[in-house]
């Protein structure tokens, strides 16, 4: 039976190691699977090796994993926030990496790991600090930027509609990176608003087909407050 | 002489906008340009997040944060919006499918050279979203500023001193002061706002300006 339901969120990181590479979708709090990250804080797995698009806002979410001191290198377009003097005092302070490219770079090189292309010539950032050590090549006599690809141990995804097989569906804009980082991940954990039977989700409106997902949950609410909890065994 | 406000500089630049096409305002300055749109002219918005179609800030009580821009602000979708992801979003910017597309800045130059992500290339946290995709993507950049920085500093240089987002692709520049676009021989003055001299915007620009044989005047539409 083929069943990516799963009930314990406790095992869905069971094997995972400190240092492992985890890509969390979503863009800003859209589409951001924040029971899985509170669940990823809980399994106080270290040296995260992180990619996400932002890294967060206030103290919560996503920017509890830099509070609780737990991302050694962060992959990202945009590092900023309200979490902003936090990132800088890692980054300044050498307790954290930072690898910051341009958004449809990083999309593109996600995309390209979950498809199984090495990598990719783009015409983004031809001329600019971010091409500088990079190869470069004309094609059509315009310059390009050779890019690889990224792919993770761990993949963070939030659906708005699942079936048991892990076909997903997703709401408007929460779209974003989550079908990339579906693909793109050894293992993709998925909480969705509501899982519905085989067949309920049109096959013509399937966003992210259920080869992709390894884990489904239902998404439930993360207490405001037990975003704090970590600091209690820290 | 009054510098147009920044809603001047944006209802000036929504003028050059043509019917049909597809473009996308860069958070900041240029997302003031939507609300200037000419009457009668369909005009489809873009963001990086996934849409084609985006309409406007919706009232408190609509607020949907699964509908958002690239700027993290609710916004609403026209009928006839569509939405993908960001792979596709990039694709479409990268692909020279959008028409147009208004950026901030810091510095530009005759050749086109923008720069509007860092004043500081050793900055231990650049940001740089999706600026330079949509620098290296678009048709067409126009660029939307104040003439000078607070301090005065001209922006019009000769050659941009802060990290490029993207060399030569900057069609036109909407200034407080003037229109000015970028042709092969350099920067050349169309719109200048009345009682400025030539002299007085040479003045506070670093690179060479050319004038149009005909300069219109520069009018808060906005006003």
């Amino acid at each position: 039976m083929l069943d990516r339901r799963c009930d314990s969120l406790a095992q869905a990181f069971e094997g995972i190691g400190d240092g492992a590479r985890v890509m969390v979708a979503g863009f800003g709090e859209a589409g951001r699977p924040n029971m899985l990250i509170k669940a990823l804080l809980d399994s106080g797995i270290k040296d995260i090796d992180l990619i996400s698009n932002n890294a967060g806002d206030g103290e919560t979410g996503l920017a509890a994993l830099f509070y609780a001191g737990r991302v050694r290198k962060l992959t990202c377009s945009f590092p900023r926030g309200a979490m902003r003097e936090l990132a800088m005092e890692l980054v300044t302070s050498g307790r954290m990496e930072l690898e910051v490219m341009p958004q449809g770079t990083l999309a593109e090189r996600i995309r390209a790991g979950g498809c199984g292309i090495p990598a990719f010539y783009t015409p983004t950032s031809f001329g600019t600090l971010i091409a500088e050590g990079k190869e470069t090549r004309h094609f059509n006599g315009r310059g390009h930027v050779l890019e690889t690809a990224i792919t993770a141990e761990i993949g963070l995804v939030k659906a708005h509609k699942a079936d048991r097989y892990g076909n997903l569906t997703f709401e408007n804009l929460a779209r974003n990176f989550n079908p990339l980082v579906a693909a793109a991940a050894t293992c993709t954990i998925v909480e969705a608003d509501e899982i519905v039977e085989l067949g309920d989700i049109d096959p013509n409106n399937v966003h992210s087909p259920g080869i992709f997902t390894n884990h489904l949950f239902t998404t439930r609410p993360v207490p405001e407050d037990s975003w704090q909890d970590w600091k209690e065994t820290a | 002489m009054t510098p147009l406000t920044r809603d001047g500089i944006a209802a000036r630049l929504a003028q050059d906008i043509q019917d049909g096409w597809h473009v996308n305002f860069g958070i900041g300055m240029p997302e003031l340009v939507a609300n200037y749109l000419p009457e009668g002219r369909e005009i489809l918005l873009h963001s990086e997040n996934g849409i084609l179609g985006m309409g406007p800030y919706p009232d408190e009580k609509d607020i949907d944060w699964t509908l958002i821009n690239a700027g993290k602000k609710p916004i609403t979708m026209i009928k006839g919006a569509s939405l993908f992801d960001h792979a596709w979003s990039f694709g479409i910017v990268r692909g020279g499918h959008l028409e147009l597309c208004v950026l901030g800045g810091y510095q530009v130059a005759p050749n086109g050279d923008l720069a509007n992500w860092a004043r500081d290339a050793d900055d231990p946290l650049p940001a740089i979203g999706g600026a330079m995709d949509l620098a290296a993507g678009a048709q067409r950049i126009y660029v939307m500023m104040t003439h000078n920085a607070n301090n005065g500093a001209a922006k019009l240089l000769t050659s941009c001193t802060y990290p490029l987002t993207g060399a030569g692709i900057v069609k036109k520049v909407f200034t407080d002061l003037a229109v000015i676009e970028v042709t092969d021989d350099g920067f050349l003055v169309t719109d200048m706002i009345p009682g400025l001299s030539r002299e007085e915007l040479q003045a506070r620009s670093d690179a060479p300006l050319a004038f149009s044989d005909t300069i219109a005047d520069l009018t808060d539409r906005a006003a």
